[in-house]
């Protein structure tokens, strides 16, 4: 079964765990500049949302790569830079329409989300479970179910 | 590792900074933050310096494990000689600054001399700038926060700044970061003001490494899972630290106006459920909760003022959330003044936050000169025009603005409760020790806590010493004095590391000392080591404020604690009995009857008087 990382906002208190364990896992250092996965804060702190990689099925950054250094990860979905073969032309950052994919200036080479491969540290790290990594198909399923929930509750008014 | 090994040294008066090595053989001694801080300002300037001149050294300091992910690891000191108290001012911060400055590879930034123009610091990694602040000078801290940010093109700045009343010397100014944490008590801004520095803004992109990556990450599971399973940490974060204003309340260890009362009937209208009411027209003070950098306890409270509220009427900017009511702003600005409207005193805590006050400090100066207002000492004559009855929410609101604007009446306000009532004639109505106002605690209810007030080193503060669970056991003097010292040692051992002190509802000192084992370079860091770490930290702010000029004479507590008995409440009847509880703590903590460590106690504590 393939899974994907889930975000629900509504639970993030901006802690940042997430983008020390993301960047711990990657760079073996805390440091959320390095980071793959962000929080970002509105409304003078009132929201705060995790933004990462969705893992596009149709990647655009996997077909801009002009050496091929992008490839999927057939067993966890994720869009994987091999850094051996990454020339860091960035070209990969110009056509991700999300920004999810960045350059890293100390390697110099491009970094994005690669799920850990299968085990999320971001989704381990998070302390409030906005973050959780779930059955890719089923994304959706405690909305629906939280909906289910209503209407069944009017349907016994 | 876990320290970045390097200090960045900035001379306002030249304009020159310096990155230099971290000083190893101090930091395995104090090991960071406010202990490390406590040493270079010992060592780095005459404690008798007058806070306010160009020889205070101001310090911004973070522990080994600021910037990983250990619990609450958000945290840093600044460290500098106060105003308020004339003694070592020690404050500290969470929010997102301290841990941005280490990931720029800073264990601890220092400021030296006085800027001949106001300036700020701007700083990406070793790119070090000291700029200009004509543009801010005179602006609010959430303008300059707002306007770095813009004018860099830079929204990964984290800004730490001071408002208008510190620029201009109000003693309880604060450090405002992440537009809602501050480096509250002691009048730090007011450092920070003297020296024409309006801001620090750093992004840092080093990261922090520890020695023993496995073993760190094993220790910071172990002690994350203790803080969620918790109850007293689900409580921090379901209700946030006002959840102690009902207990207080119900204990009668309240103090309410000015310490007259230690009861309010008004605590049901300011409390966590008040705040978390839906009102008829569905609007709610509390939004929601937040964290500060790496906290898995996230008991900061984000809440937005009613939109029909007299307070925003003509202030739109208020309209927005904001950093809502913890307790100790719930406290100063409730039950001290008797106002129990929500919404007024969330305008004053934006409001002080937004002109960086210390809400503890402006609370109490302003109960205080409410009862002045009330003895018709002071008429409206001297408040322009307003009327500072005790329960009058719109003086609270006014009070605020014009403090932190230093405007009026506000600029007598600034001078805090002791000078103030001083120039008043009436020097025993301001509630404070060594000039620093009190926490929300009642010293005759909590009889150890008030013990801890008293021995502060840097006057009245909640935050040094923790006795609550004996003091509510018991409500007498006795035993408190070994909880009292032994909790002081272990705060300031807290303090020095980078964590906050709110984890010791899950953790003790084993839980901190394997995770600082785990980060710092050194294999002895044994719990007995780190609660002599304390120890040694809290004997050197004792050393620096005597030299300073302080004595036991200044380790009391305002006449009304010692004499007049509290009038409700579980301790009804009951005073201080800090006159019994003050030579047995100087005997336990091996210092002479006049409070100075003894030679026996400075050199186990590898201290040396001068």
């Amino acid at each position: 079964m393939q899974k994907s990382l889930l975000i629900d906002p509504q639970k993030c208190t901006s802690c940042l765990q997430c983008e020390m364990a993301c960047s711990a896992e990657h760079t073996g250092a805390f440091n959320p500049a390095r980071s793959r996965i962000k929080i970002f804060e509105f409304e003078h702190g009132a929201r705060s949302i995790p933004y990462t990689c969705t893992q596009c099925a149709e990647a655009w950054c996997l077909h801009a790569c002009p050496v091929e250094a992008i490839t999927k990860n057939m067993e966890t979905g994720a869009m994987e830079v091999n850094e051996t073969t990454c020339v860091g032309c960035k070209v990969c950052t110009i056509a991700c329409p999300f920004g999810t994919i960045n350059y890293n200036p100390d390697t110099g080479k491009v970094a994005k989300c690669d799920l850990c491969s299968g085990d999320p540290q971001c989704a381990d790290a998070c302390p409030t479970g906005a973050i959780t990594y779930v059955d890719a198909g089923w994304t959706g399923y405690d909305r629906m179910q939280e909906w289910a929930v209503r209407t069944h509750a009017q349907t016994q008014a | 590792m876990g320290w970045q090994k390097q200090i960045l040294r900035v001379n306002l008066t030249k304009g020159t900074a310096e990155i230099e090595p971290l000083n190893m053989e101090w930091a395995h001694d104090y090991l960071g933050e406010r202990g490390l801080a406590t040493k270079y300002l010992y060592e780095g300037m005459d404690p008798k310096t007058d806070p306010m001149a160009p020889e205070n050294m101001l310090i911004f300091a973070t522990g080994p494990l600021t910037g990983t992910m250990a619990s609450t690891s958000g945290r840093y000191a600044v460290v500098t000689k106060g105003p308020l108290t004339n003694a070592i001012a020690c404050s500290n911060s969470g929010g997102k600054f301290g841990a941005e400055m280490k990931f720029a590879g800073y264990d601890m930034i220092i400021l030296e001399g006085k800027s001949p123009k106001p300036v700020y610091l701007h700083i990406i990694d070793d790119q070090i700038e000291i700029l200009p602040a004509d543009d801010i000078w005179g602006t609010s801290v959430w303008n300059t926060e707002e306007h770095i940010k813009s004018k860099h093109q830079n929204p990964l700045l984290k800004v730490a700044s001071i408002g208008e009343a510190g620029e201009k010397g109000a003693r309880y100014a604060c450090i405002v970061n992440d537009l809602h944490r501050a480096a509250g008590r002691s009048g730090v801004g007011a450092v920070m003001g003297s020296k024409n520095l309006k801001a620090i803004a750093v992004h840092g992109t080093k990261g922090v490494r520890v020695k023993d990556p496995k073993a760190f990450m094993k220790a910071v599971k172990e002690t994350h899972a203790l803080l969620a399973d918790n109850s007293g940490r689900k409580g921090l974060t379901e209700l946030g630290t006002n959840d102690m204003i009902d207990a207080m309340q119900e204990f009668g260890g309240l103090p309410t106006k000015n310490f007259n009362e230690v009861q309010f009937e008004g605590t049901s209208k300011i409390n966590p459920a008040a705040a978390a009411a839906v009102g008829p027209d569905g609007h709610k003070n509390l939004l929601t909760n937040k964290a500060c950098f790496g906290c898995t306890i996230a008991c900061g409270r984000i809440a937005h003022i009613h939109g029909e509220h007299f307070s925003i009427v003509n202030k739109p900017e208020y309209r927005h959330a904001s950093g809502g009511l913890e307790y100790e702003t719930a406290y100063a600005f409730g039950p001290m003044l008797k106002v129990d409207d929500i919404d007024a005193l969330t305008y004053a805590a934006f409001s002080t936050n937004e002109h960086g006050l210390d809400p503890i400090s402006f609370g109490a100066t302003l109960a205080a000169a409410m009862e002045l207002y009330e003895m018709g000492v002071i008429t409206k004559d001297d408040t322009d025009g307003v009327d500072l009855s005790f329960g009058n929410a719109e003086a609270l609101t006014i009070m605020a603005d014009k403090t932190g604007k230093y405007e009026g009446f506000g600029q007598i306000l600034a001078m805090g409760s002791k000078l103030m009532c001083e120039k008043y004639g009436h020097p025993e109505l301001s509630m404070s020790v060594k000039g620093q106002e009190f926490a929300g605690y009642d010293s005759r209810a909590l009889q150890g806590m008030g013990l801890g007030f008293a021995t502060s080193n840097r006057g009245a503060c909640h935050l040094k010493h923790d006795v609550f669970a004996e003091d509510m056991e018991d409500q007498t003097g006795k035993g408190k004095v070994e909880p009292c010292k032994n909790s002081q040692d272990k705060i300031a051992m807290i303090d020095s590391s980078g964590l906050c002190l709110f984890t010791t509802c899950a953790w003790d000192t084993p839980e901190f000392q394997k995770q600082i084992a785990a980060a710092c370079e050194g294999d002895d860091w044994t719990v007995e080591r780190l609660i002599e770490v304390g120890e040694r930290v809290w004997n050197l702010e004792r050393m620096y404020n005597l030299e300073a000029g302080l004595t036991a004479a200044d380790d009391t507590l305002p006449k009304r604690l010692l004499e007049t008995p509290a009038p409700s409440g579980t301790a009804k009847g009951h005073v201080s009995e800090l006159p019994t509880m003050l030579p047995e703590y100087y005997e336990y903590r091996g210092w002479t009857k006049d409070g100075e460590p003894t030679t026996q106690t400075l050199s186990r504590l590898g201290l040396e008087s001068r």
